[in-house]
């Protein structure tokens, strides 16, 4: 069993800039990902990226590229391919198992920095399980991959990631056949008050603006304020239908992007019991964390989006200022940088409310209608948990006892929060106390044999 | 609540037990109260293997898993629900020939004691009954045995007890018990309990529930580890162990496998908190691995563990407390309690509502472990 002083879990912006400040200060770090190559979500593939891919994903894609290099030359020692199926607490600190190339390994880090990032909050409408129905992000994940995608896509839902996917499509020759938005009017008039009048807030806002005009200027039609959504089909996608101001639409198409914004990934935080709170604005359950990003558990950091929404710059701040942290436990001594860096993630955040008010979840995807799937691993209908509920069942972890939900290959990743509003709205209960899935590992599915050959003592 | 709950029986626990117990009281026409410091069957009785297994138990257990074998038979008509219980054959294997005479002492000791449900079959019957197992096994000892679902069977007896009357209240920790005049009166975080009888079935917790009543428990929390992997083709209907080697092995009807083996993971009881320890379970995954070689496939989904009452004979504690007359103890399961359920609930009631203690439960007494007085200090030494 190897150890170090810090290990880190993912290699997006918050990972890497982690990883280069504590090896800035000569501490031994190993940084684990499942990915090939580092990058994290946003910058996916970006030391492999041809020009192509370059001119696709824009500027902000390319900026990633100083962060690699850095992280490359920083003698991390960084373990692609490898993904975490379990995280203990040890008298020094922390294990952690992780698989890779189907052989399970052991690490022990003195200290932890989550940086797990985001998952696409699932949007259950219905025929969303329908094949040929799949995410935003997915459909990034090809076009930094290969850069090419269906050219009939209809993409349906709302937020940033959503608009910069229209753009980006629309830049490699594949413009969507259509956006079907879910923002209600009223949000635009919700959402005004809040612009944020500073430089950054601005930036971001000016950057949203000149996406949307270029996938206005390829003529694709946004049909806005969408509900009565149905995603209609027999065997696999055919058409999308709603209305859009009080009219009725249909749309065809073979192949639909779901995405309503993205919410922390909690698997780890949950499985190391780190206390959480419901965040109304967010809309998702955030681990509770201190100024620099510790949760409850000492040791223990949470950096970029997996602690909150706030994006990949905030992201990289977020992870040089938990490294600041780990360094100045270890050394004793503090770090200067550190006040200047909380200002800078303060500054940072200052779009985040306009964008919660502009864009909440979709609520008929928080609520489905009772015969919409909710856990695609069990087969649980909305219908059924709500008669759970009216069976007694008032918490996360009753309703998944008695139908499974969260207990099938995705432990949860996808319905959790679907179960967790479905309960609430159907209890008159609060989120807080209707909660979320106690996490049992391995956090990813472990090949038997791994288990049987994994050496934890010995070498 | 300020008001007092007054019922006839108490019960201190809302697991298997104490759901089995009450439901079987109120259908004598007691009044039962039951008090859950968590939600009903939240520890060992809603995240067991259910296994319903008779085979290999101690000795002094089996006419009490014999009684309870024949109740799980028509489950449907104690609680309304069929529990998911499947009538399957429980296969001990043997790995050596020194195994198959471990089994043979075992067959012998059985039928001495006029048991007959406990079968020696050789390899060739062990390749029908489970042709996925690894051929080099040497034989194996077979009872017709079962499985049930562990949380759906606890939430039914609960369902049927509260149908019966029974007031089931959670989230409800007894935390002081003191006798008053001849009723007992337990103290909650919101509110005051009088019973008439009171009946510890507090699992994990019981030792301490004991305490407050004088008797003396040494229970030791456990949490025994259990795996369940993805779903496969179905290749093995029965529950499987081994002769020596720790394991417990069944296949579900949805295709997964729940496998568990006697190997533990870390418990505390004040915080409910279990953690997997995968270096232990890891044991478990070779073993089931040995044993069907199809294993090498398998993929893990999840594992987990529940918090468990272990006695130092590995034998529960159940009949009538030492020190008082209405007061009675149903615990202490040592990891096989949940084939124990329906008979122990039903000759607990029994023993409360009339007097009457039943053969099959006669060897369980917390007797044996009543507290010596410690002679050396007597002595002054
Ligand atoms: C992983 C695992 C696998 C097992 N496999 C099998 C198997 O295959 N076959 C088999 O026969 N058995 C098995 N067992 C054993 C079986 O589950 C137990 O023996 C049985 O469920 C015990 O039931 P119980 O009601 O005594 O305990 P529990 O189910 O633990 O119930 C006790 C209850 O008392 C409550 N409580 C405690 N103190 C207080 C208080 N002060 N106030 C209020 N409430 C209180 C607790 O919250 C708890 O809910 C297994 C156990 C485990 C953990």
């Amino acid at each position: 069993m190897s150890s170090v002083d810090l290990g880190i879990v993912g290699a997006g912006p918050a990972g890497l800039a982690a990883a280069v400040e504590a090896r800035s200060a000569g501490h031994s770090v190993a940084l684990l990902d499942e990915a090939a190559h580092p990058g994290g979500q946003i910058y996916r593939n970006i030391d492999h990226a041809g020009a192509k891919q370059f001119e696709l994903l824009g500027p902000d894609y390319a900026y990633g590229k100083a962060l690699t290099k850095a992280f490359g030359k920083s003698g991390c020692s960084y373990l692609p391919k490898s993904s975490v199926w379990h995280v203990e607490q040890r008298d020094t600190g922390f294990r952690l198992s992780y698989s890779r190339d189907g052989r399970s390994h052991g690490v022990d880090v003195g200290s932890l920095i989550i940086a797990t990032g985001a998952l696409e909050r699932p949007m259950p409408l219905p025929g969303w399980t329908l094949p040929g129905v799949t995410t935003a992000g997915a459909i990034q994940i090809l076009l930094k991959a290969s850069a090419t995608v269906a050219d009939d896509l209809v993409l349906v839902g709302s937020g940033p990631l959503l608009i910069l996917l229209a753009a980006q499509l629309v830049t490699s020759g594949y413009p969507p056949r259509a956006i079907v938005e879910t923002v209600p009017l009223k949000n635009y008039v919700r959402a005004l008050p809040r612009v944020p009048f500073n430089a950054s807030g601005l930036g971001y806002l000016y950057k949203g603006s000149k996406l949307l005009a270029r996938v206005a200027r390829a003529g694709v039609p946004i049909f806005r304020d969408a509900r009565d959504i149905v995603i209609e089909g027999t065997k696999r996608v055919e058409a999308v239908s709603f209305r859009s101001k009080g009219r009725a639409h249909r749309v065809e198409t073979m192949s639909v992007g779901l995405h309503h914004g993205v919410v922390p990934n909690q698997q780890i935080t949950r499985l190391m019991r780190c206390e959480h709170v419901w965040d109304q604005r967010q809309h998702a359950f955030l681990p509770i964390l201190t100024e620099d990003g510790e949760t409850s558990v000492h040791g223990l950091f949470v950096a970029g989006d997996g602690g909150g929404i706030r994006g990949a710059h905030s992201a990289e701040i977020a992870g040089r200022l938990a490294a600041l942290k780990v360094i100045e436990r270890m050394t004793g001594e503090s770090q200067a940088a550190v006040k200047s860096l909380r200002k800078k993630l303060k500054r940072d955040a200052s779009v985040r409310p306009f964008l919660e008010a502009l864009y909440p979840p979709f609520s008929e995807a928080l609520v489905p209608s009772d015969d919409t799937l909710v856990c695609r691993c069990e087969e649980v209908t909305a219908g059924q948990i709500r008669d759970a509920v009216r069976d007694t069942a008032s918490e996360a972890n009753q309703v998944k006892s008695f139908l499974r939900t969260g207990m099938g290959p995705c432990q949860g990743r996808v319905c959790g929060l679907a179960v967790t509003e479905l309960i609430a709205e159907a209890s008159g209960r609060s989120r807080n106390d209707v909660g979320y899935f106690r996490i049992r590992p391995p956090l990813k599915p472990l090949s038997l044999n791994e288990l049987a050959d994994y050496e934890t003592e010995a070498q | 609540m300020t008001n007092t709950v007054i019922s006839d029986l108490l019960v201190i626990g809302g697991g298997l037990h104490g759901c089995s117990a009450a439901l079987f009281a109120a259908k004598r026409g007691m009044t039962v109260t039951v008090l859950e410091k968590d939600e009903v069957g939240q520890h060992a009785s809603g995240t067991n293997a259910g296994g319903v297994r008779r085979l290999w138990r101690d000795i002094k257990e089996v006419p009490l898993a014999n009684l309870s074998m024949e109740m799980w038979k028509s489950i449907s008509e104690i609680v309304d629900d069929d529990c998911g219980f499947q009538q399957v054959p429980q296969v001990k294997v043997a790995e050596c020939s020194d195994d198959m005479e471990l089994l043979a002492d075992r067959v012998a000791l059985m039928k001495k004691s006029g048991f007959d449900h406990e079968r020696l079959i050789d390899r060739n019957e062990v390749l029908s009954l489970l042709p996925a197992v690894n051929p080099r096994v040497e034989g194996g000892l077979v009872s017709d045995d079962g499985f049930a679902l562990p949380w759906h069977t606890t939430a039914a007896f609960a369902r049927k007890a509260r149908e019966l009357g029974v007031r089931i209240d959670t989230r409800t920790e007894a935390r002081r018990i003191q006798k008053d005049g001849n009723t007992w009166r337990v103290t909650c975080s919101d509110g005051e309990y009088v019973g008439a009888h009171l009946l510890n079935c507090a699992g994990a917790w019981a030792g301490q529930v004991a305490d407050q009543v004088g008797d003396n428990a040494p229970v030791e929390p456990i949490a025994p580890l259990m795996i369940v992997t993805q779903r496969m083709k179905p290749f093995c209907d029965c529950v499987v162990g081994t002769a020596r080697r720790p394991l417990s092995f069944k296949q579900m009807a949805n295709g997964t496998l729940v496998i568990g083996g006697a190997r533990l993971g870390r418990v505390n009881t004040a915080t409910n908190r279990t953690d997997v320890d995968f270096s232990e379970l890891k044991h478990t995954a070779n073993t089931a691995r040995d044993v069907f070689p199809i294993m090498s496939k398998a993929v893990i989904q999840r594992a987990w563990s529940g918090i468990e009452a272990r006695m130092p004979d590995l034998l529960p504690v159940i009949g009538r407390s030492e020190k008082h007359e209405n007061v009675f103890h149903a615990f202490g399961f040592s990891a096989h309690g949940f084939q124990l359920g329906p008979a122990t609930g039903k000759l607990v009631a029994e023993l409360i509502d009339t007097g009457q203690k039943a053969p099959e439960i006669e060897p369980f007494g917390i007797k044996r472990f009543s507290a010596k007085p410690d002679h050396s200090q007597l002595l002054g030494m």
